[in-house]
């Protein structure tokens, strides 16, 4: 038995056996499962691609977010400074008018307190002058009971009228 | 836990392997002579057989006859294996005990000299190589399919798909695609058939019982078919620089004309590489075979001396077997990568373009 002669006849069925088994396998076997997997593979490279792309445009999103928080912040930092500054001047402002009218309905009330006083003061000195003359009279009446004494105030009144004169 | 099934698993195996041959081997023995008859145990296990001897029990010898074809002086015959087993002659036909055509079929001529019939008979590695071919087709085609009915889908593989997955994927990516560059497709298939074909029957050559156990990929027949494929996948399918760099190379002229030195040197490189190829394998698994059998025929070559001696031995035998049958699960893979390995490195320097590298 030679082991290094290769049998003919095991030559021949080895050469059918391998043709038809790489046959098979070449055309139903083989490329089925590698194109599967590369196909397969690729899918996936594209999807990891994607994947890293929409990452990559969420994160410009969320910075474009930032930016306009960032913005809106501002603007309403803005407005609420004009309000208060707005506020503060209408308060100004009114607060100066209700100085203004508390001044003028003061003036006014002042000037008419003032007429009261001077209508009442006129009233006051209307009766006094009535009262004094009313006791005057009563007075004159009393003391000038007599023709004498008549005379005297004459005199007197008329002196002291003429002194006041002179 | 699963790891250490799993080496229990084999470790039984490799246990029941050394069993087998023992018995295999006990077989093959001449019940009369004492000793047995090492070097018939080896070639007979090594060797072709026509029929598949599996075991002997009870004196009884366990084969399956395999069908004999043979074209002799008068026409194709065919019959079974055990017709002619055993020193039985049919027909003119019987197996020669000795000389040059030693466990052949002949036929015994008129003037008494024996010839050899065209024989294409179902042999034992025929019929181990049919087995195995059919159970890799139907391995691959199980997977194919799997992936047939997944494509365009993200399923991770699951059963067969995912245990050949890894392993086809390697061998695309890493030996075919590597070696071979941009027009990988066209040579894949074959790589990828020779890679799982030798591996598979390098295994199944581990194997020490029925269906295994037969020394396919270590007999030189079955390795010359498979390099002569790469040959031809290598030359066939050469491009113009590559015959331009065997025939008229890159060197100073007087080297190739007018007497054509390099051009004589590159034409032996031609049918070295598959040689090279052919007698690697072959001698790789051919040792692996051999070193097993012989360690299991040392358990009955020590039962002459003694109890103790044969104790000791068959215990550092069946130790060292667990060893061997390791080493061989390794040489399985790493014979069938440098096989398509290689053959890609061919491939891929017959396709090389003329400005992808210097000079080669």
């Amino acid at each position: 038995m030679n082991l290094m002669s290769p049998d003919g006849g095991l030559l021949f069925w080895m050469t059918v056996i391998f043709a038809i088994v790489f046959f098979i396998l070449a055309k139903f076997g083989f490329p089925v499962i590698t194109g599967t997997v590369e196909r397969r593979t690729k899918r996936i490279d594209d999807a990891l691609k994607a994947a890293r792309k929409a990452e990559e445009s969420l994160a410009g999103l969320a910075r474009e977010q930032e930016q306009m928080a960032e913005r809106a912040r501002a603007e309403q930092a803005r407005i609420l400074q004009d309000a208060a500054a707005e506020r503060d001047r209408l308060i100004a402002a009114a607060q100066q008018q209700a100085a203004e009218e508390a001044m003028k309905i003061m003036a006014e009330a002042k000037a008419r307190i003032r007429e009261e006083k001077e209508a009442a003061l006129r009233d006051v000195r209307r009766e006094v002058v009535r009262i004094s003359l009313a006791v005057a009279e009563e007075v004159l009446r009393k003391e000038l009971a007599s023709e004498k004494e008549q005379e005297d105030f004459a005199g007197k009144m008329f002196d002291e009228a003429s002194k006041l004169h002179s | 836990m699963k790891s250490l099934r799993f080496i229990s698993f084999i470790t039984a195996l490799l246990m029941t392997a050394a069993m087998a041959f023992a018995s295999a081997g006990a077989g093959v023995s001449e019940p009369q002579e004492n000793e047995p008859d090492v070097a018939h145990i080896l070639f007979s296990h090594i060797g072709d057989s026509y029929g598949w001897h599996i075991a002997d029990w009870g004196g009884r010898h366990i084969a399956i006859p395999l069908p004999c074809i043979v074209k002799g002086t008068d026409g194709w015959k065919v019959f079974m294996s055990s017709k002619i087993a055993h020193g039985h002659e049919y027909e003119g036909f019987f197996i020669a005990e000795e000389g040059e055509y030693e466990g052949k079929i002949v036929m015994r001529q008129p003037d008494g000299s024996l010839e050899r019939p065209f024989d294409i008979s179902i042999t034992k590695n025929v019929f181990s190589l049919m087995l195995s071919g059919l159970l890799l087709i139907v391995l691959v085609l199980s997977c194919a399919r799997w992936y047939r009915r997944h494509d365009g889908t993200d399923d991770v593989p699951s059963g067969i798909a995912a245990a050949f997955e890894p392993l086809i994927m390697m061998v695309n990516d890493s030996l075919v695609k590597e070696n071979i560059g941009t027009d990988y497709k066209r040579y894949s298939p074959y790589l990828l058939t020779v890679f799982f074909f030798i591996f598979l029957n390098n295994l199944l050559g581990i194997v020490p019982f029925f269906p295994g156990g037969a020394n396919v990929t270590g007999n030189i027949a079955v390795t010359f078919v498979l390099a002569a494929c790469t040959f031809i996948a290598v030359n066939v399918f050469g491009n113009k620089h590559y015959w331009k760099e065997i025939l008229w190379p890159d060197v100073p002229l007087f080297l190739k004309f007018p007497l054509p030195i390099m051009q004589i040197i590159e034409l032996f490189g031609l049918f070295a590489k598959p040689f090279s190829l052919m007698v690697r394998l072959f001698a790789n698994i051919l040792a692996g075979h051999a070193m097993i059998l012989g360690l299991v025929s040392v358990i009955f070559v020590t039962v002459q001396l003694g109890l103790v001696i044969n104790g000791a031995m068959t215990f550092f035998t069946v130790l060292f077997g667990v060893f061997m049958n390791c080493l061989e699960l390794l040489v399985a893979f790493i014979q069938a990568y440098v096989f398509t390995m290689l053959s890609a490195v061919f491939i891929g320097l017959s396709r090389q373009e003329a400005d992808a590298h210097g000079e080669e």
